[in-house]
């Protein structure tokens, strides 16, 4: 019975709640005072069949796909602070595919593809925007470089573009692309489907359409432990508000996975956390209509719908739980930025923030069973988990679901560090600050 | 983030080169056991507080040195060589000269 009236209520939700230009014509009429919110604030059950550690963009998006593809919604998402306050609402919004290596590829390309559906799928505006994303080249040596990784691309089905100087100077007007220049640029490798999008939304959409389909999430509710059968099996959770039991526990915590998994008894893993900066300029008019980025000396750039420029560049490059950077990084991001667009040398920056990144040893996730029975970890992003975020929840969801790893996650094991079968796309061997 | 060099006493740590953690010790170079040089290689604490790491002086004197701080407020403390120097004397300059090794 109970069942049922969560059902009347679910299917009660997702009409009142469903957005079109209709709904959006009707609250209008009423002053936008009648909106519903986006997801529900239950308190949380004593027990739910799947319980996923970690309510940031894998994890929401783990448990929308656990609902939507798999039927699986007595599931509950424990997020220990609120939506869009760790890395989804921390990160500069990039989305890529453009990987060399055949798992990171086909895993990243099928991220790119629900990305570009994303918005239909859940409703909810994510602004996925297509605005390409050029990695500028310096040398003839990065030239072949990103040849080889282009054409690697494009075996694999993913859209790769290698450009002279003449087509990046009219990609990107505002770039320094003149022989003076500090670094000289003589080309790019552009993926035209790459692009942005807004990482809150994201975020929001996951948690609504997973909310409709009947997940609770449950926000100021922090993991302090876990609960075990006598067999060693992990079957709950114990929480800030209580005990939780599960017959599953999916944990996606970034940058916390190794201390939330040493409550569990998990003392080591192949995971450093380190803190990533990134900065928010003043609002311009539209200056830079694409992503660009500069690896040689580490930069990447886009313009936000409100006109920031949005930049990043390299991790600090010391272990870190602490959220923010130290100002080496900043100077040195904000040089980079000032030697391939000049023009920028006097603009101010508006914000500037870090975020916790579970630096893997390898620079590639890890998506798996384990390492505990009843356990699944899903984790490793390091500062690329935000273009992940639909397929690694797709996966980690097809994981827990089937307690077996799907085709495109199948390589993401906890195990290859210890098998010789890691997936090194920058060659730079396990040292987590390089990757 | 400021690093207190053995040598050349506190610095930015843009003058600096993590080395990691320096809690591991390298197994003995006649180990064969596969899993001994696994661990060692790829399985990290990665603790949430004090940790005990390396840091190389790379834009100063060069020397490498063990610093305890902790990860989640940035605090340093304590450090001390490594290598060859450890424990010979007279290669600290005071504190308060802050000079550059010449």
């Amino acid at each position: 019975m109970g069942g049922r009236s969560a059902h009347t209520e679910r299917r009660e939700f997702i009409k009142m709640g469903n957005y079109s230009v209709f709904s959006l014509v009707k609250n209008a009429m009423t002053g936008h005072q009648n909106w519903q919110r986006a997801w529900r604030s239950p308190a949380p059950k004593p027990e739910y069949d799947v319980i996923i550690v970690g309510g940031g963009g894998h994890g929401l998006a783990t448990a929308y796909y656990l609902a939507k593809e798999h039927g699986i919604t007595n599931v509950a998402v424990i997020e220990k602070g609120w939506l869009g306050g760790g890395n989804v609402g921390r990160n500069t919004t990039i989305v890529r595919s453009n990987y060399m290596l055949p798992a990171n590829t086909r895993f990243y390309e099928w991220s790119m593809k629900l990305w570009e559906g994303l918005s239909q799928d859940l409703n909810y505006n994510v602004m996925f925007s297509s605005r390409g994303v050029l990695n500028l080249a310096h040398t003839p040596a990065q030239i072949d470089a990103f040849a080889r990784r282009g054409n690697s691309m494009r075996l694999q089905g993913v859209d790769a573009e290698l450009l002279d100087r003449d087509q990046v100077a009219r990609m990107v007007p505002g770039l320094d692309v003149s022989e003076s220049a500090r670094f000289p640029i003589i080309g790019g490798l552009c993926q035209p489907r790459g692009g942005t999008a807004r990482h809150d939304a994201v975020a929001w959409g996951y948690a609504r359409g997973a909310s409709d389909r009947g997940v609770d999430i449950i926000e100021q509710c922090e993991t302090t432990g876990f609960l075990f059968d006598e067999t060693g099996k992990v079957t709950g959770v114990k929480t800030t508000r209580g005990d939780i039991r599960a017959a599953k526990v999916g944990v996606a915590v970034a940058g916390n996975t190794s201390n939330v998994l040493r409550t569990a008894g998990v003392n080591s893993l192949p995971i450093e956390s380190h803190v990533l900066q990134a900065f928010v300029s003043e609002p311009l008019k539209p200056l830079i209509d694409t992503v660009v980025t500069f690896g040689a000396g580490h930069l990447y750039i886009s313009q936000s719908d409100k006109g920031g420029l949005v930049f990043g560049g390299d991790i600090d490059g010391y272990n870190s739980y602490a959220q923010r950077g130290n100002l080496p990084i900043v100077e040195h991001v904000a040089s980079m930025a000032v030697a391939m667009f000049p023009n920028l040398s006097r603009l101010r920056v508006l914000r500037h923030w870090g975020g916790i990144m579970d630096m893997s040893m390898d620079g590639s996730p890890i998506i798996t069973t384990g390492p505990l029975d009843g356990l699944y970890l899903n984790a490793g992003w390091c500062y690329g988990g935000f273009k992940a975020t639909p397929a690694s929840g797709w996966c980690f969801a097809w994981t827990i679901a089937k307690n077996q790893p799907h085709a495109l996650n199948a390589d993401f094991t906890l195990e290859r560090f210890h098998q010789g079968r890691t997936i090194d796309e920058r060659g730079a061997g396990p040292q987590p600050r390089l990757h | 983030m400021r690093i207190p060099c053995p040598i050349c006493g506190e610095r930015d740590v843009g003058e600096f080169t993590y080395g990691g953690d320096a809690t591991l010790s390298r197994p003995a170079m006649d180990e064969t056991d596969t899993s001994v040089w696994n661990r060692f290689v790829y399985d990290r604490e990665n603790p949430r507080g004090p940790h005990l790491e390396y840091w190389q002086h790379t834009g100063g004197c060069r020397a490498w040195f063990k610093l305890q701080r902790n990860v989640l407020t940035h605090e340093v403390g304590a450090c001390e060589l490594v290598g060859p120097w450890s424990g010979s004397p007279g290669k600290d300059v005071p504190a308060e000269q802050k000079g550059p090794v010449k």
